[in-house]
């Protein structure tokens, strides 16, 4: 889940991190009064959760209180990737030396959290990796191991910054990996991290991703953010037929059909299983596929709520097939997932031959999920299939590959 | 009416007895099995393909009395 940069700021502010001054506001006049109160030029930033606010037009810049009051009314309405601006945050518009970029986040392959940082802050640090490699420094961490203040030292000196910069880098640096490991963040992000005129180091932008199933663990910094429960935080407000997934899942205790997101292809995938999902719906693009949703399934989802997943996913407009896949199951029953879909099809008016391009779940139960799914003559596969294979195999009916 | 896969029958005899009506309801986990306001033995329909093959019911009387038929077999 996504913090809006004025509450990652408030979480960077509670721990020290050093920040201009700024005000959220939600009118003009507040705009107005919190410029006075600055009492210089001001940033006015729309607070929205997607990226590429700047280029939107969602960021501008005021000498003076009134022009700040017009920029407030200027920024408001602009749509960033289909989001409306929450409320405003008018900042100190601050004398820049140099910028910097600093990022935690975790490395998937090395199975570890990673510090990414670059003396080349301000714009997109895939950019920088690409055309300046040496200007961008990873520098991988333990999470068993005591933390010290080595890590932001190597992360910084890495790309060669030296001297008083670096002493005034590294708590700043450090305190963003102790708030990525105490508050279950997937992603603490300072970009820019400015060296100002006068030589001191400021926070000019920040952006907080905290793992969802963490939020139990946080509820106290949640609440005194002002985060609801019922806020997903998403990138974007989830769609109707998200919050249909979503509510499939709520109904039924049983097992996990949920985490739906909606894509615009013709390929419904009813996937999981371990990691199985992600892998499986990276298998189907790769191989031509255009995906109608993400999902995941596990858990030993009841009949009935597969059954209502595969309908909710046919109802989709545009949807032609569905490819019904998973890693192999040990906890999840192949003869009730096949169940669920075949009768989610049948109800939904569709012939399960025909609809279901490929169904590969082995495991538990699967001989029993094998006969469901000849009866219906499914197009079926077991654990000698790969995950691949089975994804171009369906990717091939949708004359995909 | 059976499910589109699963089909539960009961012997006539079980179904209108009242304590082996509360223990079919008691074991079975998906809710199959429903007793009536005379206490004689409901069969739920909607339930029924939500069936796990566990056996319970069958274990739950007497032997041969309540059949779990498997209709794709």
């Amino acid at each position: 889940m996504r913090f809006y940069e004025y509450e990652s700021k408030a979480l960077f502010a509670k721990h020290g991190l050093p920040l201009g001054t700024r005000q959220v506001v939600n009118s003009a006049a507040e705009a107005r009064a919190a410029a006075e109160a600055i009492g210089g030029p001001t940033v006015i930033k729309g607070q929205v959760l997607s990226g590429g606010r700047m280029k939107a037009g969602a960021v501008k810049f005021a000498d003076t209180p009134d022009e700040a009051a017009a920029e407030f009314e200027a920024v408001l309405p602009v749509i960033v990737n289909g989001e409306s601006a929450r409320s405003i945050l008018i900042e100190e518009k601050s004398p820049i030396a140099h910028e910097y970029f600093v990022s935690v986040t975790w490395d998937g392959r090395r199975k570890l959290p990673v510090v990414l940082f670059s003396d080349m802050g301000g714009i997109d640090i895939e950019e920088v990796a690409e055309t300046h490699p040496e200007h961008l420094s990873r520098t991988h961490f333990s999470t068993i191991l005591p933390l010290s203040e080595r890590v932001a030292k190597e992360a910084i000196g890495a790309v060669g910054v030296t001297g008083s910069d670096l002493n005034k880098l590294v708590p700043i640096v450090y305190k963003l990996i102790q708030l990525f490991l105490e508050y279950d963040l997937t992603l603490a992000e300072i970009n820019p991290l400015a060296k100002l005129d006068d030589g001191r180091f400021i926070v000019l932008d920040g952006h907080l991703d905290m793992e969802a199933e963490a939020r139990g663990d946080h509820k106290a910094l949640l609440a005194e953010l002002g985060i609801g429960d019922d806020e997903t935080r998403q990138a974007r407000p989830p769609t109707e037929f998200e919050i249909a997934g979503a509510r499939v899942n709520a109904v039924d205790h049983r097992g996990v059909a949920g985490n739906v997101v909606e894509f615009d292809g013709n390929l419904g995938l009813i996937i999981g299983a371990g990691g199985g999902s992600l892998t499986l719906f990276d298998a189907v693009r790769k191989q031509g596929g255009k995906p109608a949703n993400y999902c995941e399934i596990g858990g030993n989802p009841s009949m009935s709520k597969v059954k209502n997943l595969t309908k909710l996913i046919l109802s989709k407009p545009g949807v032609d097939k569905i490819a019904v896949m998973m890693n192999v199951v040990s906890n999840t029953r192949v003869d009730i997932v096949a169940r669920g879909v075949i009768k989610g099809c049948i109800e939904a008016g569709k012939d399960p031959a025909e609809v279901i391009a490929i169904f590969r779940i082995p495991g538990a139960w699967e001989d029993e999920g094998f006969k469901i799914l000849a009866k219906h003559g499914v197009e079926y596969c077991d654990r000698s299939v790969s995950m691949y294979e089975a994804a171009g195999r369906a990717c091939a009916k949708m004359g995909s590959n | 009416m059976p499910g589109m896969f699963i089909d539960v029958e009961v012997d006539a005899k079980v179904a209108a007895d009242a304590e082996l009506t509360k223990k079919l309801v008691e074991v079975c986990t998906v809710s199959i099995f429903a007793a009536k306001d005379d206490g004689t033995l409901d069969i739920v329909e909607d339930n029924l393909d939500e069936c796990v093959l566990c056996d319970l019911c069958i274990q739950a009387a007497p032997k041969g009395t309540v059949r779990v038929k498997k209709l794709y077999e």
